[in-house]
């Protein structure tokens, strides 16, 4: 994916922001329409003329010295349109107030798109370094041409290039020309700038590039999407997975004004994957009116296998399962005989319900449907997934699909699945129309795709010393690739994420899985099962530092034991590694006791007794890896007399390698603590007969600003290479708040929401 | 025909006067600034001002408006320079940003209302709007901040993101063009 080629002698349209297809639709498309913003946007820089530079498909340079980078990923809050055109700048020496971000659209030129799993700067950040450098080393050879002197004595800086021998110095925009004949450097060839040369990389003084319009009301995210004779759409879709439409009568839905049209969609026949759910459409002149005729249509549903689903007997079923565990996933040693031969062995089971995203914008997408092609507009994190599975869907060829990515209103792993995006394609395809569909916010909660419900039993065995000599680890949950294959019923990939990678040195451990039925559409959300499996091992970490009567940091550095790198697949263990090398990025307990120790000493944890401070408050703290980062956080609680427990402050420390954008580590990690607070606290969606019950803030409630303490992140500078940031400040946050509660009261608790204990 | 003042411009509107003034904003007029959350008024997203009054536009009918003057986001101030806009993006508050408009506008409002809000004030004024991304501390830092107190629940020093380099940088690049 970072192979760079110089397409700028290609030809006039290939020269272009979007490549030749997508522009001279664009182009054909504006002269039908008024152009909408987003689109605006695109063209706007993709005016760019036959003479400008363009090394790669990441950059074009004008001859007006303005640099546009193209953004590839898509922008849900995590800082992205900010962080990939700081490193593109960085080693381009370009000037921040040059740069254009220019939104990509979905095209498999920029390699994946895919804006999940915590990997944008992870992947991007080599690739986009070798496009800037690339970049530069070739202004800099056009200026040696134009100055007929030695390359050597030209340097950029600062979107110019200057002669060192002399005082020349010309501008970028008028190196163009010469750039242009000249050939793509080796990627072998390609210096990269030294880390105390950097101008942005690792520095926290760039403003968000979104941030004016952010606060003025001017940007477009799915929702805001508007195109000519636009039709709105909401739809009724089957309240349990996969159920059917039996019967349905329109005639009161169609006397709503502004009602124009009535949709029956086909059903879903699993496997889900990213399809539409079925159900009945309803298309307005505006979204009141259409969500008024969804409310009067009469619909009999047939619900299906599915309706068997009810969460409080699926929990006990999942105990159950824990308890025949057919799936061996880490095994060393014996784990059985170790129990058997210990002094002490400590038993406890952890559950986390069934939860969703709740982004505060639900799903929308908007569809265009004309001359055998798809202008689409939406909110996804995947618009290359998204344009296939429309293509798919709707038998038009993907290159005849044009997936714009609008900024969007939260992601959180729900906008990775494009199945509302092929909602609208399907509508308008049919209507011939543009369409706009829009998610309420009882859609989005009652027909997610949800973070798998779960169940975990855990033994320890410890000896005389305390030291524990045996660890054992079940679980039973859902697993996401049911929702790609229907009927498979045991976890797979997600035990890497938090169950076998758990990082302490025990001589006998095993680890397994027990069989469970998918009744809903299973999903991933922020950290994905990394939420339940570091609430399960890190509080059980800390039963284990209570049961030796220890200090809970002392303990976790001595679980960790001495630095090293582990390889569990030594142990008949499978592990992902979040898709990297182990050589790369390996499972290092130096780096986990490093952040330990710094969260620590961040918290004044030295001046705590067994957790407890002189004040009355209480200290927890976990430490967990993900996403090939390393975060540990303490919690600082106290308690009323009515038992209910206050966060009094929350502190964190990051070691993602590489730090690029450090203030949107910063503000990730805030988010990350927020967004646990929330699952450890109220996360809970159930089902009864196969229907959900929540359906609003009012029953799935999030944290509001008067729970939220004080946060404290430090971010670790370190050269190792770049980690994901999005998702690893989630797992260690609900385990470091039970743990604090249990320090503060004595009381551990080991499932999750904690309002229904009434402490919260 | 009912009659609306948005950010002093008068509007004529002709449709279903139960609509909630929320989707009259976005659907028929266009102001697509004040967003969509929950439709129950349980989020504050669409949070806009009668008469300088916040109020949660998804569950108020347009017949109640009556004369009120409507302010939304759009009209908060002309170019982003009122003082919690500046300091939003002083702080770099927003994460995805959705909620924004809402969390401004009840700020706006508090701040009109008591210029010198307390950190209780602040909560009980915020704690309508959701915000999923978790910028709760950065919105209570940057009312404080727009209010010349000092700032108790975020690290200013922490948050190294220089004044004079934001300043700067955020005008040059919204003159040519980066932003728009």
């Amino acid at each position: 994916m970072s192979q760079i080629k110089n397409v700028s002698r290609r030809g006039f349209l290939k020269t272009l922001g979007f490549g030749s297809g997508a522009l001279v639709l664009g182009v054909q498309f504006s002269a039908l329409l008024p152009i909408p913003k987003v689109l605006a946007q695109g063209l706007a820089s993709s005016t760019t003329n036959a003479s400008s530079f363009k090394p790669n498909v990441y950059l074009t340079i004008n001859p007006d010295n303005s640099v546009a980078v193209v953004v590839h990923r898509s922008e849900m809050g995590q800082g992205v349109r900010t962080s990939i055109p700081m490193i593109v700048a960085d080693e381009l020496e370009a000037d921040w107030q040059h740069i254009q971000v220019i939104q990509g659209l979905g095209d498999k030129k920029y390699g994946s798109q895919n804006t999940d799993g915590s990997r944008s700067i992870r992947h991007f950040y080599q690739p986009l370094r070798e496009a800037g450098a690339s970049a530069r080393m070739m202004l800099e050879q056009a200026a040696a041409k134009l100055w007929q002197v030695p390359v050597n004595e030209c340097n950029a800086i600062k979107n110019h290039v200057q002669h060192s021998k002399s005082d020349k110095i010309v501008a970028f925009g008028d190196l163009v020309e010469i750039a242009s004949s000249l050939a793509v450097p080796d990627k072998d060839a390609l210096i990269l700038k030294h880390k105390k040369d950097f101008r942005f990389i690792g520095k926290s003084n760039v403003p968000l590039v979104d941030g004016k319009d952010i606060v003025t009301g001017n940007t477009i995210f799915g929702f805001d999407v508007d195109l000519p004779n636009m039709r709105y759409a909401v739809i009724a879709r089957p309240p349990v997975l996969a159920g059917k439409v039996k019967s349905f009568n329109t005639d009161k839905a169609k006397k709503i004004k502004g009602v124009i049209d009535i949709v029956q969609l086909d059903d879903l026949i699993e496997p889900a994957v990213f399809k539409p759910l079925g159900g009945i459409a309803v298309i307005a002149t505006n979204t009141w009116a259409a969500m008024q005729g969804r409310d009067a249509l009469e619909i009999e549903w047939q619900a299906g296998e599915h309706a068997s689903y009810n969460s409080q007997s699926y929990k006990q079923a999942l105990a159950k399962s824990c308890d025949n565990p057919t799936a061996i996933l880490r095994q060393k040693g014996d784990v059985n005989a170790a129990l058997k031969q210990a002094n002490k062995v400590i038993s406890a089971d952890y559950y986390v319900p069934q939860l969703i995203h709740v982004p505060m914008e639900p799903p929308a997408a908007t569809a265009h449907f004309h001359d055998g092609s798809f202008d689409i507009w939406a909110c996804t994190q995947t618009p290359q997934s998204a344009q296939s599975t429309v293509a798919q869907a709707t038998g038009i060829a993907p290159e005849k699909v044009n997936i714009n990515v609008t900024l969007l209103g939260g992601g959180f792993g729900r906008k990775s699945k494009p199945d509302f995006v092929v909602e609208a394609a399907i509508l308008s395809q049919k209507l011939n129309v543009p369409i706009k569909v829009l998610w309420t916010r009882e859609d989005e909660i009652r027909n997610g795709y949800y973070h798998a419900v779960s169940y975990q039993k855990l033994s320890a065995g410890l000896d005389d010393a305390n030291k524990v000599t045996a660890w054992k680890h079940t679980e039973a949950a859902p697993t996401i690739s049911a929702t790609f294959s229907k009927g498979a019923d045991t976890i797979g990939f997600e035990a890497g994420l938090g169950l076998i990678d758990m990082p302490y040195d025990i001589a006998n451990v095993y680890c397994g899985a027990g069989k469970a039925k998918a009744h809903t559409r299973i999903g991933w959300m922020r950290s994905v099962t990394n939420i339940n499996q570091a609430f399960a091992v890190c509080s059980f970490a800390d039963e284990l530092a209570a049961a030796s009567k220890s200090d809970s940091k002392d303990y976790l550095l001595s679980l960790l034991g001495e630095n090293r790198h582990i390889d569990i697949n030594k142990e008949q263990a499978e592990y992902g590694n979040y898709g990297e090398t182990l050589t790369k990025f390996p499972l290092d307990t130096a780096r986990f006791k490093n952040v330990l120790t710094k969260v620590s000493n961040m918290a004044n944890w030295q001046q705590s007794k067994l957790g407890k401070l002189a004040n009355g408050h209480a200290l927890g703290i976990a430490v967990h890896r993900s996403f090939v980062s390393y975060v540990a956080t303490v919690v600082e609680v106290s308690t009323d007399a009515q038992g209910k427990i206050k966060l009094e402050r929350i502190y964190m420390c990051v070691d993602c390698g590489t730090a690029v954008n450090p203030e949107r580590i910063k503000s990730q990690m805030e988010g990350a603590a927020i967004f646990g607070i929330s699952l450890a606290f109220y996360g809970e969606v159930s089902a009864k007969n196969g229907v959900i019950e929540q359906g609003n803030f009012d029953d799935y409630p999030i944290a509001r600003m008067n729970e939220v303490p004080p946060i404290d992140v430090q971010v670790i500078s370190s050269d190792a290479p770049p980690g994901g940031v999005g998702e690893p400040g989630v797992p260690p946050i609900a385990p470091a708040i039970c743990n604090a509660i249990f320090a503060a009261t004595g009381k551990r608790y080991r499932e999750l929401p904690l309002n229904q204990y009434g402490i919260v | 025909m009912i009659s609306l003042m948005i950010n002093g411009k008068a509007h004529q509107y002709n449709d279903d006067e139960n609509m909630p003034l929320l989707w009259v904003l976005r659907d028929i007029l266009k102001y697509t600034g004040t967003k969509y959350g929950c439709g129950k008024g349980l989020c504050g997203a669409c949070t806009v001002h009668l008469d300088g009054q916040p109020i949660r536009s998804c569950t108020m009918p347009v017949s109640a408006i009556g004369s009120q003057k409507i302010t939304t986001i759009e009209g908060l101030a002309t170019n982003g320079e009122h003082a919690l806009q500046q300091a939003w993006q002083q702080l770099n508050v927003p994460q995805c940003g959705y909620c924004q408009s809402g969390q401004l506008m009840s700020a706006a409002a508090l701040l009109a209302q008591t210029p010198k809000p307390t950190e209780q004030e602040i909560d009980l004024a915020m704690s309508g709007n959701l915000c999923r991304c978790g910028t709760y501390n950065r919105i209570k830092a940057g009312i404080q901040l727009a209010a010349g107190m000092p700032v108790t629940s975020f690290n200013v020093e922490a948050l190294t993101v220089d004044d004079q380099t934001i300043d700067k940088l955020a005008s040059d690049a919204t003159a040519k063009g980066a932003n728009s």
